[in-house]
């Protein structure tokens, strides 16, 4: 009976099912619930009881954790859809978002895909048939090759045709996932076979692409919608040229330093790709824009509703999922292409957990402490977690979206870096203080962005500890954190003291503590650990409890005199401190991990961390001598341990086999991403212990060099 | 509906009034020349005595400390403050013992004792200085050692012992070894205390010798540090001497030996602070199941007095003769200052009422002048009233002493103290004395002075004890002198005897001075004014640790 009801003409959709995760789905619930219309969640094991299953109506299991099982099922996703009787299925992106089969199954069982026409999604998927396309429609493309013959010798002169440095890519996919630039003829076999694995692991297909690259480029994209009465318009454009792994982390709408020219070829560019598929929905043409040159190539068309578009709905102030459903129902554009207005600029920039210092490696575990800034109508935090959730292997490591608003981009930019400074995760490593550093760079706030931008500023984004003026500067700094931490500790710690004791014995805790004709002092020992710059030291740091209530607090070693800090604990980790004279807000994070404490501090724009440890557990055997915990989890010398957790999908050499410095030994992959660990020097591998489809964690040994061959 | 007419005029009339009666009224006039002049006298005072706690608090010197720390040991005071939990209170006993009683300095008598909570528990704890003289066992540490034991004992608290010692300093063997309370009594307080289930506890962070071996010996429970800590009864120099065995100090006494083989001490431990740590532990295992904790009304929500307790620096007389109003001081000690006073306007020159310190109730006996017939009957009174109640006693001393003449011997004052002395040795509730001015002949007696065992007594710097006046005395001795001079034919010139007056005078300047008083352990040690209220607090807590006890008075001559 419910096909039946489903195919019904004119009916609007009354109910959605989400074919996703995390923020995005539920961003796309926000616009569902204040229109009234239903949702329904679909979750994997891992996602049991997250952010988007609690906040939607119903919620549907859909298979276990790895995705292919779960959030590529595109049958469970459909069974759950009829089962809870939706009319729609909005993808979301990822996942199914871009699967031209997916789009035409829902359709053929009766429900609306809230996404472009199956067709488009074909054309625009495969990465030489667009191409076609474009150059058909006048759409200006990069130099390359989209052949489909794919022959490695063919491949390579046509590489050199086009002229060093290439970029192969995937032909189908995106995201950045399987790219590869080759800068040398000598180093084209070696990249193309890469790409094709990775290709054939992320997309189910290995077909490859050529282009030139283009050295000093900018990403600039456009949003498009089109209705399907066949009206397409564009809504400007954003710049996404701030990326690392050839993925965004900041972008921002509009394009800063673009003349209103430009913008509008971009727009009619995009539009002009965007009818030659009789697209309609939401859709983003993406642009490389040659700095140099002042060019512009057509890349790609991404189509489905992109990771980044919040910075367009705030400066045209739309809500595109609105769009998205009100499209999807048949309606009109709500608005013309005369009418979309462009008001002030906005950025976004993408919270992830992951390891900046390692090459900004996907990082895993406990959200301990979340905190996101404060919203308001010129700020927006798009999260799909919340404090206690666990990022997992599984899916992407972004945390959230920070999307803020100004009337122009200076007023913006002071926004966005006020809002990092604020934004508390703790518990794994994040990229926010990066992205302030990124955010800080006088070159970023002039608007000179280009996609090498991290590159080319590198010295300045990453403090290099072998400089001793900023690594004292640092330190400094760490110190005065290190200080109002200690204060924080101590009133935390005579607060929980004071609640814990029983009445009788209270005197004894009230506070300060009383010492006879003197102060009682208590020394703290604060391990700094700066994720940042890589600088780990041992602050200690002494507390004298002054009858005032206030602390002293002085450093061993240290030059400056002790500071007297008074804190006024407001609960929930707010701490108001006042310090010689000046009081200011601090935030405390603390959460107990492999028997240390940790604490996260947030200060003024500062932002430290620092572990305790505790008093390590000692045992009373006299036989052995103590041996730190460290020391006995430690590798043999020389072993190459796995920079991060995640799955072994190749090993390319066997146990004792001679191998030369730098050779690929192990390829793993982690969060779709794969990661070549290599000989760190030449000689015979030693200890290969992992197969193919073995599970490694964050830091286990992988295998050893040894300089002669080992007899085993 | 209003309030029926006879309620509302009980509310606007006896219910006002009550409300205020127990407040203590500001009674300090801070522009009179009195009060500037104590002031500044008194700020001299405290400055003096800051200067010697600083001395005491350095140990044995930089260079002992050094090489303490180069044996990677912590100093005592340090040590207690991680064994305590984080962010307690310490009530040091004692600093100043030993205080310029030697030809050589031994600050703090070599010895830190007090009494802090570990794991929600109170405890005893004793720690050798090692930077004092090795901290050997000179004759006041042996006294300062049983004092603590003495008041664990009075207030039941767990001991533990923090061991660093070369036992009994030899030189002065004679004043430490032979008699009974001597360095033998040490171990005979730990017997008698673990027979009433005190716990013993020793952490053996150092050398442990001769006589000191018994320290961990006798514990319930002992720990030793690996290296730093040795237990024998001869060293490897008597060794050498008395059997010609030549061995390591480790091998003779170390961890290893007594935790594997003699089985002299319980738990090993790999440095100082894994010592500490053990030490914490087993007092959170020692199961004293708050039972002793019978005594009502100890809220934890509490005012503070209404009046600044800095004050009370200004208001300590440093002119004993000058009189001031000791309510002056109760207000500045006291929850909120309310002082419920009990027979106000009887036999005024004592002052006795009902008040809280830190909301643990107290009954206040404090001195207003001489005691006269009807004080004292009024101090043995209340002292009955809070025997029965169960409520600890505060006494306040500033005391010349009882009413002399014929015809306060006429009305019988010696019976009247007697009765007040009676009453004041047989309470058993908890018993606090500070030593706020004079303390001087039976008066010290009444008010409870350091023969009537309170559990705790502390001296004001700027307060004297002695039998008499210095002036009194003087004048007592010159005229027994004179009289002999005058028997045996021998003239006494006026300049003589203002010479022999003065020597006395002098003698009883020093002899009845705070320090000392505290350098001999005539007291618990020396307190700032400011610091009352919350060291009686303090003790109060300590002495309600022992449960409630029943009082028996003896025979009052009627």
């Amino acid at each position: 009976a419910t096909p039946k009801l489903k195919n019904e003409k004119n009916r609007r959709i009354e109910k959605i099912l989400i074919a996703n995760r995390g923020e995005i789905a539920c961003r796309i619930m926000k616009t569902a619930k204040r229109l009234g219309i239903r949702t329904v969640a679909v979750y994997s094991d891992a996602d049991k009881g997250s952010l988007h299953v609690k906040s939607a109506d119903e919620a549907v299991r859909i298979g276990p954790p790895p995705a292919r099982l779960s959030y590529l099922n595109a049958s469970s996703i459909i069974e759950a859809a009829t089962k809870t009787g939706a009319q729609a299925i909005h993808p979301g992106y990822g996942f199914l978002s871009e699967s031209a089969d997916f789009a035409q199954h829902c359709e053929d069982e009766g429900f609306t895909f809230i996404g472009p026409p199956a067709s488009a999604i074909r054309d625009m998927g495969d990465k030489s048939a667009s191409k076609r396309i474009m150059g058909a429609a006048g759409v200006p493309l990069v130099p390359g090759y989209h052949g489909q013959e794919q022959d490695i010798d063919l491949m390579k002169l046509e590489a050199e045709k086009i002229g060093y440095p290439v970029i192969i890519k995937p032909t189908h996919g995106g995201g950045g996932k399987g790219m590869r630039i080759v800068q040398k003829p000598n180093e084209f076999v070696d990249s193309f076979l890469g790409a094709q694995r990775e290709a054939a692991a992320s997309f189910g297909n290995d077909a490859i692409l050529l282009e030139k690259y283009i050295t000093k480029p900018r990403h600039i994209e456009v949003q498009i919608f089109g209705d399907k009465l066949g009206d397409v318009i564009y809504l400007y454009e954003r710049d996404c040229s701030v990326q690392r792994r050839h993925q965004k982390i900041i972008e921002e709408a509009p394009a800063p330093n673009i003349s209103s020219d430009f913008r509008s070829h971009l727009g009619q560019a995009a539009v002009a790709a965007a009818k030659a598929v009789n697209y309609y929905n939401a859709g983003t043409v993406e642009f490389i824009v040659d700095t140099l040159t002042g060019e512009f190539y057509f890349m790609e068309m991404n189509t489905r509703l992109q990771v980044e578009h919040p910075v367009t709905e705030m400066v045209v102030r739309q809500d595109l999922v609105e769009w998205q459903i009100r499209v999807a129902n048949g309606e009109p554009l709500p608005i013309g292409q005369l009418q979309v207005p462009l008001a002030g600029h906005a950025f976004e920039a993408r919270i992830y957990a992951e390891n900046v210092p390692k090459g900004f490696l996907p990082a895993t575990g406990v959200l301990h402490h979340y905190r996101p800034v404060q919203v308001s109508p010129e700020v927006r935090v798009e999260t799909g977690v919340e404090q206690g959730d666990t990022v997992s292997v599984h899916y992407d490591p972004m945390i959230a979206k920070l999307v803020v608003w100004g009337e122009d981009r200076d007023s913006a930019l002071i926004k966005m870096k006020d809002c990092l400074s604020k934004f508390q995760v703790a518990g794994l490593p994040t990229n926010i203080d990066f992205l302030s550093q990124l955010a800080n760079h006088e070159a970023f706030r002039n608007g000179l962005l280009e996609t090498h931008f991290i590159e080319h500023h590198k010295d300045d984004l990453f403090l290099d500890p072998s400089n001793s003026t900023l690594a004292q500067e640092a330190y400094n700094t760490a110190v005065q954190s290190a200080s109002i931490l200690a204060a924080c500790i101590s009133q935390r710690d005579y607060a929980s003291a004071e609640k814990s004791t029983p009445g009788k014995l209270s005197v004894w805790y009230s506070y300060p503590p009383f010492r006879m004709h003197h102060f009682s002092r208590q020394m703290m020992e604060l391990e700094w650990d700066d994720e940042y710059s890589r600088i780990t030291k041992l602050i200690k740091v002494f507390i004298t409890y002054k009858p005032d209530g206030k602390y002293v607090i002085e450093t061993e070693g240290s030059e400056l005199p002790g500071l007297e800090i008074e804190v006024v604990d407001l609960g929930s980790c707010n701490y108001r401190v006042e310090v010689s004279g000046a009081s200011t807000k601090v935030n405390v994070a603390v959460y107990s991990k492999d028997g240390s404490e940790y604490f996260h501090i947030w200060h003024s724009t500062h932002h430290h961390q620092f572990k305790r440890n505790k008093r390590i557990v000692l045992s009373e055997d006299d036989d052995k001598p103590h041996k730190p915990a460290k020391e006995m989890t430690s590798h043999p010398p020389g072993a190459v341990v796995a920079p991060m957790a995640g799955l072994v999908v190749k090993v390319l050499v066997k146990e004792g086999d001679k191998v030369e410095e730098r050779q690929p030994i192990i390829v793993l992959e982690a969060m779709k991403m794969e990661h070549v660990v290599k000989a760190p020097t030449g000689g015979y591998v030693s200890g290969l212990k992992f197969t193919p489809g073995q599970q490694v964690f964050d830091g286990n040994a992988l295998f050893t060099i040894k300089v002669n061959r080992s007899v085993v | 509906r209003g309030p029926l007419p006879w309620r509302s005029n009980l509310n606007d009339s006896l219910l006002g009034r009550r409300f205020c009666s127990g407040v203590l009224p500001d009674t300090i006039d801070r522009s009179s020349e009195s009060f500037a002049h104590n002031s500044q006298a008194m700020e001299g005072i405290i400055s003096q005595l800051h200067s010697h706690i600083r001395q005491v608090m350095e140990g044995g010197g930089a260079a002992a400390v050094k090489r303490n720390q180069s044996r990677n040991k912590l100093l005592p005071r340090e040590r207690i403050d991680r064994l305590i939990d984080p962010g307690s209170s310490f009530l040091e006993l004692s600093q100043l013992a030993g205080h310029e009683l030697y030809d050589e300095p031994l600050p703090s008598g070599g010895i830190v004792t007090g009494i802090g909570p570990i794991h929600g528990k109170l405890c005893m704890l004793v720690a050798n200085d090692p930077t004092v003289k090795g901290g050997t066992y000179y004759p006041i540490t042996v006294k300062k050692h049983l004092r603590a034991q003495e008041i664990a004992a009075r207030c039941k608290l767990p001991c533990l012992y923090l061991v660093d010692s070369g036992g009994a300093f030899l030189p002065k063997q004679a004043e430490v070894f032979p008699d009974k309370e001597n360095f033998g009594r040490i171990f005979y307080n730990q017997a008698l205390m673990s027979a009433q289930a005190i716990p013993q506890i020793a952490l053996v962070l150092g050398s442990c010798t001769a006589g000191g071996a018994y320290i961990p010996a006798m514990a319930d429970e002992s720990v030793m540090v690996k290296g730093n800590g040795t237990i024998f009864l001869a060293g490897p120099p008597l060794v050498k001497a008395a059997t010609g065995e030549e061995v390591s100090a480790e091998d003779l006494g170390g961890a290893t030996v007594h935790c594997k083989t003699s089985g002299v001490s319980d738990y090993f431990a790999q440095d100082e602070l894994h010592a500490l740590e053990i030490g914490r532990n087993i007092v959170k295992n020692l199961h004293m199941a708050a039972n002793h904790n019978v005594y009502q009304n100890r809220a934890s929500e509490y005012k503070e007095p209404l009046y600044d307790i800095n004050d009370l620096r200004s208001i300590a007389p440093v002119d004993l003769k000058q009189s001031f109003d000791i309510r002056a001081v109760i207000a500045r000690i006291v929850d909120g200052s309310e002082f419920d006073e009990f027979k106000k306007l009887y036999g005024p020159t004592l002052v006795t009422g009902f008040a809280r310190i830190f909301g643990q109730p107290v009954g206040i006996i404090g001195n207003n002048g001489i005691l006269f017939n009807e004080s004292a009957l009024k101090g043995a009174h209340f002292i009955e009233l809070c025997t029965q109640r169960n409520i600890p006693l505060i006494f306040l001393q500033n005391i010349t002493g009882f009413m002399v003449g014929s015809k306060s011997e006429a009305n019988g004052i010696a019976k009247a103290g007697a009765k007040m002395v009676m009453a004041v040795s047989c309470a058993k509730v908890p018993k606090i004395t500070v030593m706020i001015g004079g303390s001087f002949g039976a008066g010290n007696y009444a008010m409870c002075g350091r023969a009537y065992s309170p559990d705790f007594l502390f001296f004001w710097p700027n307060a004297r004890i002695s039998v008499m006046g210095g002036a009194q005395a003087a004048g007592v001795l010159s005229q027994i002198e004179k009289a002999n001079k005058k028997k045996a034919g021998i003239k006494w010139t006026e300049e003589e005897e203002e010479k022999f007056k003065a020597g006395v005078v002098e003698a009883y300047e020093r002899e009845g001075s705070a320090y000392y008083s505290t350098a001999r352990l005539w007291d618990d040690g020396i307190i700032d004014p400011a610091d009352t209220r919350k060291v009686l607090g303090l003790c109060i807590s300590a002495s309600l640790n022992r449960g409630p006890e029943t009082t028996k008075f003896g025979v009052f001559r009627m």
